[in-house]
């Protein structure tokens, strides 16, 4: 850790009040709470609300785990754990069950969280009507009167144009019975892990300024129909590397001849199981293709 | 029978300037209300402070016997989706633009609740066929009608909760003769099938014959005359709806 550094970058007054603003937003499930957003050393839309609330929440006993769209090794999750090694001199580790604390972009790790771990997500726009009605005055009135009925207009329009609710990533969530919430950008595929989840998750928007949070075990609810009910999607094949079934697959380009192949966007968890001995149709030594 | 609104000593300022003053009636049910004037006379000032858009001075508003004042804000907004419409006289400004023809009937019953996609759905075709729009194109984005079948749409959108109180801010103005005419049919169906309290600001004296059974005539912020429509129109007492009615082009 440089001397230079306050620790975890933030400065103490600076963690009080975004600490303060994430236990409103804990006792009040799924509401935005505006916080002074501070300038962080990375430009906006690389995680400015994710670092904010992750460099407020660590101790120096933590173990840090950092994800990027479900990978430990690409830009945004390898230049975050750096930071926070240096600011702060934390453990890091790539696995989910020994992370203490893991900031995440656009997933939810596939291995289950549990009581004592904090999940915070990297949220770009919190406002779930925000493409519906652009006006922030109106957006907050229909969040404090509950007017939520042109979330299932957008819902509509989807199976009105595309046969089915298409939303497949950001989908939207009412928290509680009471606030409608965007989860960040996390697929479908993760929105069950939201509901009822030990761990707490914490979510900070930097550029908006918002902060919103689920503590544990709180009821999250997808938004859906009646005749169309929310279905959780992923690629309908296995992962080439470890051959997991049940986990969310990246579809990756292997040639300009058309080859393509499914592994798991959650790296960790992949490598825990071909650990274990499990390989998929592309994994060395695996089955032949 | 109970008034569906009442509405005593309304005035509403823009700094020293009058919006409109001393307005007083009373709407039943079933009935239709002109108010006529040349622009600037306050009609559009007077239907904003009884939709809620803009908060009156002076005076009250009483619907179904409740003070719309004293109302809070959610009750209000409440009422405003569910027993009251709005018909803009741009429907550009009443519909949403951005999604399609059934989205836009549908979202009122989705406000309230309705969570049943194909019931939602049904409910809209029904709508567009009652308004005369070919329940084919309902999924058509209203920027793909014309300017006439947009403000049908924007009426079916506003009457598929079935409400009370239809405000209407001149809903023919633009439109051509022959569509005018066929819109204006529907909306006296309508109103006689629904049992509609509607207010309509025009100032087309062609319109507030056909609709209106009783006439406000609003002169600089005040009602100058008021009585049945053939009554006013055919006998005009003050000067000014003496003038208006002579104005009209003889065809």
């Amino acid at each position: 850790m440089t001397e230079a550094y306050s620790f975890a970058y933030l400065d103490e007054s600076t963690k009080r009040m975004i600490r303060r603003t994430l236990l409103k937003a804990l006792a009040v499930p799924g509401y935005q709470v505006p916080f002074a957003s501070r300038e962080m050393p990375m430009p906006y839309g690389w995680g400015t609300g994710g670092v904010q609330v992750t460099a407020a929440c660590l101790v120096p006993e933590d173990v840090l785990k950092v994800i990027d769209q479900g990978a430990d090794d690409t830009t945004n999750a390898v230049s975050i754990r750096r930071f926070f090694q240096r600011t702060a001199g934390v453990a890091v580790t790539e696995h989910t069950t020994e992370a203490s604390l893991i900031q995440t972009r656009h997933r939810i790790p596939e291995a289950p969280l549990k009581e004592g771990q904090i999940l915070i997500y990297q949220v770009p726009i919190p406002e779930p009507l925000r493409f519906l009605e652009p006006r922030e005055s109106e957006t907050r009135k229909m969040h404090a009167l509950e007017e939520y009925g042109l979330m299932h207009v957008k819902l509509y329009e989807d199976i009105a144009r595309h046969g089915a609710i298409a939303t497949s990533y950001g989908y939207p969530v009412k928290v509680e019975g009471r606030y409608v919430m965007d989860p960040s950008p996390i697929p479908k595929f993760d929105n069950p892990k939201l509901s009822g989840n030990p761990a707490i998750q914490l979510f900070g928007a930097g550029r908006e300024s918002r902060i919103h949070a689920l503590p544990p075990y709180t009821r999250v609810v997808n938004l859906d129909f009646e005749d169309h009910p929310f279905e959780p999607t992923k690629a309908d094949a296995a992962c080439d590397l470890c051959g997991a079934t049940t986990s969310y697959l990246d579809e990756v380009i292997m040639d300009d001849a058309g080859g393509r192949m499914f592994c798991c966007s959650d790296t960790d968890f992949c490598a825990t199981r071909r650990a274990a001995g499990h390989a998929g149709r592309l994994a060395p030594g695996g089955e032949a293709a | 029978m109970s008034a569906l609104l009442q509405v005593e000593g309304l005035e509403k300022r823009y700094g020293a300037r009058i919006g409109c003053t001393g307005v007083s009636f009373d709407l039943f049910p079933g009935e239709v209300l002109g108010i006529v004037g040349e622009s600037g006379s306050g009609k559009s000032t007077l239907l904003a402070c009884l939709a809620g858009h803009l908060a009156a001075d002076s005076g009250q508003i009483l619907y179904r016997g409740r003070d719309l004042g004293a109302m809070a804000e959610p009750e209000r907004r409440v009422l405003a989706r569910t027993e009251w419409a709005f018909v803009h006289q741009n429907p550009r400004d009443g519909l949403r633009m951005g999604v399609s023809a059934g989205a836009n009937v549908g979202e009122r019953l989705m406000a309230v609740g309705a969570r049943h996609y194909g019931a939602i759905r049904a409910a809209a075709e029904d709508w567009l066929g009652r308004v005369e729009i070919d329940p084919g194109r309902i999924d058509d984005r209203p920027r793909a009608f014309s300017g006439g079948m947009q403000q049908r749409l924007q009426i079916a959108r506003n009457l598929v909760t079935a409400p009370r109180l239809v405000l209407m801010d001149e809903p023919t103005g633009g439109l051509d003769v022959s569509v005018q005419a066929r819109l204006l049919d529907l909306l006296r169906a309508l109103v006689r099938e629904m049992g509609l309290g509607v207010i309509i600001v025009t100032h087309d004296l062609a319109v507030a014959r056909l609709l209106a059974d009783r006439l406000m005539v609003m002169k600089d912020g005040r009602v100058i005359e008021a009585g049945l429509t053939d009554q006013v129109l055919d006998d005009p007492q003050a000067a000014y709806t003496q003038l208006l009615v002579s104005s009209v082009l003889q065809v």
